[in-house]
């Protein structure tokens, strides 16, 4: 399709419908881009966010080499070549990321390390990973992001800041939106906001609670005992900094609603009690359901790290932190998590996906991992500090941008991509599924045991 | 000019449009190295935003640049900081066994370096609502 442009030239504009920004965990898919064909670049990004605009303005196809090793550029087979030698005679391999790409790519990620008899770790393990491990413990009462637009007229989010890091949030699920059973949008609900920072979210807040730092489950725990008749003590503001009276107003509001959903972010997973935080939450959602319906979800960060769940735990049955080195997985975090084989100086080699673990871990584990000890492998799409410092770095194409394939929505809705144009770099997809060949083929050299195994 | 605050690390939108833009580009390096503390902490401390700092802790040390918020935005003794190497490199590699560092709450020692070259940013005046 042909337009004009401002400057009255001929532009070779393409129109993408309901493309989906793989930004964040939201994955809208109403997103209508205008694709400048020639110079092969998004012009507009109609109804995405202030993230997603971002997102899809600012891809550009670097000119750069596909692959390098040691900084140098090499043809692509050489450096995948490279990477399966440093995988498969590495003595405690790991694989970590796979959030910002597609599922069909996370599928290669398991075979791969189980070959190696290696560790595979998603980006989970610093986000929400103790969310899944209360999971675990005390069960997830789930829904889906459809239910809550409407269904809910009592819309909670704890520890998290949406309007930040979910713009559309609020506007697409769960507090302005019309609903079947909630046709005055915002009107229709009693939306409340607990955190320690007023932050941009409290200003869409009906009630907003300032919890003490670290006292999260403090206040989560006054509020299960309220489930059972435990009237919330005198001292309250003293415990959590929230009175009396506003937490038992809280609880009649939770429990006379008609369908009630709390979302919760990092704020409760990366604090001190971590899981209990979560565990402490989600049991409250559960506990609630003896007086209506209440559901609670994580909100969960980049594009596909829901995905990257799903895919290892249905490959083997569990969701991060998985190790094979005894030829069948097994899930141990805090063992076989990626901060603590890099902080333990465990591993040897390291396949970093689309992920950028020398910006985000923690200093001791960065020490590890841009050490000599540890061979540093990265495939990302951009440059980032993990692939400047990668001995052998694989750029790909962009997932939702430049390939298509299938990502999850934080509530756990598959949703299918619809890329805008062509990139020269190949696809994860591609990169990985060569990767695992070659490094099956090396692993039946050595006459590893499960190097024959049938994945799905 | 020295003080001791709770350090709480966390996502921004722009934060996040720096992340697009590259981690290797001015604007994230700029967003990541911004320390926003309260009105009244950056008063104690003699600060004022746009001051250069040192913040550290037992694990490491950063340099960034401080944004005093106005009253009720941040509690007194807390510290907020966008996601990023700055910050990463406070942060303690121990996992209490769940594979997730103690990423929030940590304490960090807060000394002035030098002023800010830009123009101070007055601001707004106190209303009762904060």
């Amino acid at each position: 399709m042909s337009a004009v442009s401002k400057d009255n030239t001929i532009v070779n504009e393409k129109i993408v419908e309901n493309a989906t920004c793989t930004f964040c965990g939201c994955c809208c898919d109403d997103i209508t881009l205008t694709v400048d064909m020639d110079k092969k670049v998004v012009t507009k990004a109609k109804d995405a966010c202030v993230l997603g605009k971002s997102w899809f303005l600012n891809h550009v196809i670097e000119d750069k080499p596909i692959a390098r090793i040691a900084g140098k550029e090499v043809p692509l087979d050489d450096a995948i070549d490279e990477a399966a030698k440093i995988l498969i005679e590495a003595k405690f391999p790991i694989l970590y990321g796979m959030s910002d790409t597609i599922c069909e790519a996370q599928r290669q990620c398991a075979p791969i390390m189980d070959d190696c008899l290696g560790t595979i770790d998603t980006t989970t393990s610093v986000c929400h990973g103790p969310s899944g491990m209360a999971f675990q413990g005390v069960g997830e009462p789930s829904m889906t992001l459809g239910e809550v637009k409407n269904r809910a007229d009592f819309v909670m989010y704890w520890g998290g800041n949406p309007a930040e890091a979910h713009p559309r949030h609020f506007a697409r699920y769960a507090v302005t939106p019309e609903g079947m059973f909630t046709p005055n949008g915002k009107d229709d609900r009693t939306v409340v906001i607990c955190d320690v920072r007023h932050t941009k979210t409290a200003g869409v807040a009906d009630i907003f609670l300032q919890v003490k730092p670290g006292k999260d489950f403090e206040l989560l725990w006054m509020l299960r005992a309220a489930c059972k008749g435990v009237e919330i003590p005198d001292n309250c503001k003293e415990i959590c900094g929230i009175d009396k009276e506003t937490v038992t107003d809280l609880f009649e509001k939770m429990k006379n609603c008609t369908y009630g959903v709390i979302f919760f972010g990092m704020g409760l997973t990366m604090s001190r009690g971590r899981h209990f935080n979560s565990g402490a939450l989600m049991a409250l959602a559960t506990d609630l359901n003896e007086f209506t319906h209440f559901v609670a979800k994580p909100a969960r960060g980049h594009g596909n790290v829901t995905g990257a769940d799903n895919v290892v735990a249905w490959q083997t049955g569990y969701p991060f932190g998985v190790n094979f080195s005894r030829g069948h997985p097994r899930f141990n975090p805090g063992e076989f998590t990626t901060v603590d084989t890099l902080t333990r100086g465990e591993a040897d080699a390291a396949l970093i996906i689309a992920s950028d673990p020398v910006a985000n871990f923690p200093k001791p584990a960065i020490d590890h991992i841009t050490s000599e000890k540890c061979k540093l492998i990265s495939i990302d799409t951009k440059n980032t500090p993990t692939s400047e410092a990668a001995h052998v770095s694989i750029q790909t194409s962009t997932y939702g941008i430049n390939t298509g394939g299938t990502v999850y929505r934080m509530d756990d809705v598959p949703i299918s991509l619809r890329p805008a144009f062509d990139s020269p770099f190949p696809s994860d997809l591609e990169v990985l599924t060569k990767l695992r060949k070659k490094v099956n083929k090396l692993a039946k050299k050595l006459n590893r045991p499960y190097a024959t195994k049938k994945y799905i | 000019m020295k003080g001791q605050l709770i350090l709480i690390p966390g996502r921004s939108a722009k934060q996040g449009v720096g992340l697009n833009k590259g981690k290797l580009k001015d604007e994230y390096q700029k967003v990541t190295t911004t320390l926003e503390v309260s009105f009244e902490d950056a008063a104690r401390m003699g600060l004022e935003t746009g001051d250069h700092v040192k913040i550290s802790n037992n694990i490491g040390e950063t340099n960034v640049t401080v944004k005093a918020l106005r009253e009720g935005k941040i509690p007194e003794g807390y510290a907020f900081i966008p996601y990023g190497p700055p910050s990463s490199c406070l942060f303690d590699g121990e996992t209490c066994g769940t594979g997730m560092p103690a990423s929030k709450g940590m304490t960090i020692d807060v000394e002035f370096i030098k002023k800010g070259e830009k123009k101070k940013t007055k601001l707004p005046p106190r209303t009762a609502a904060g």
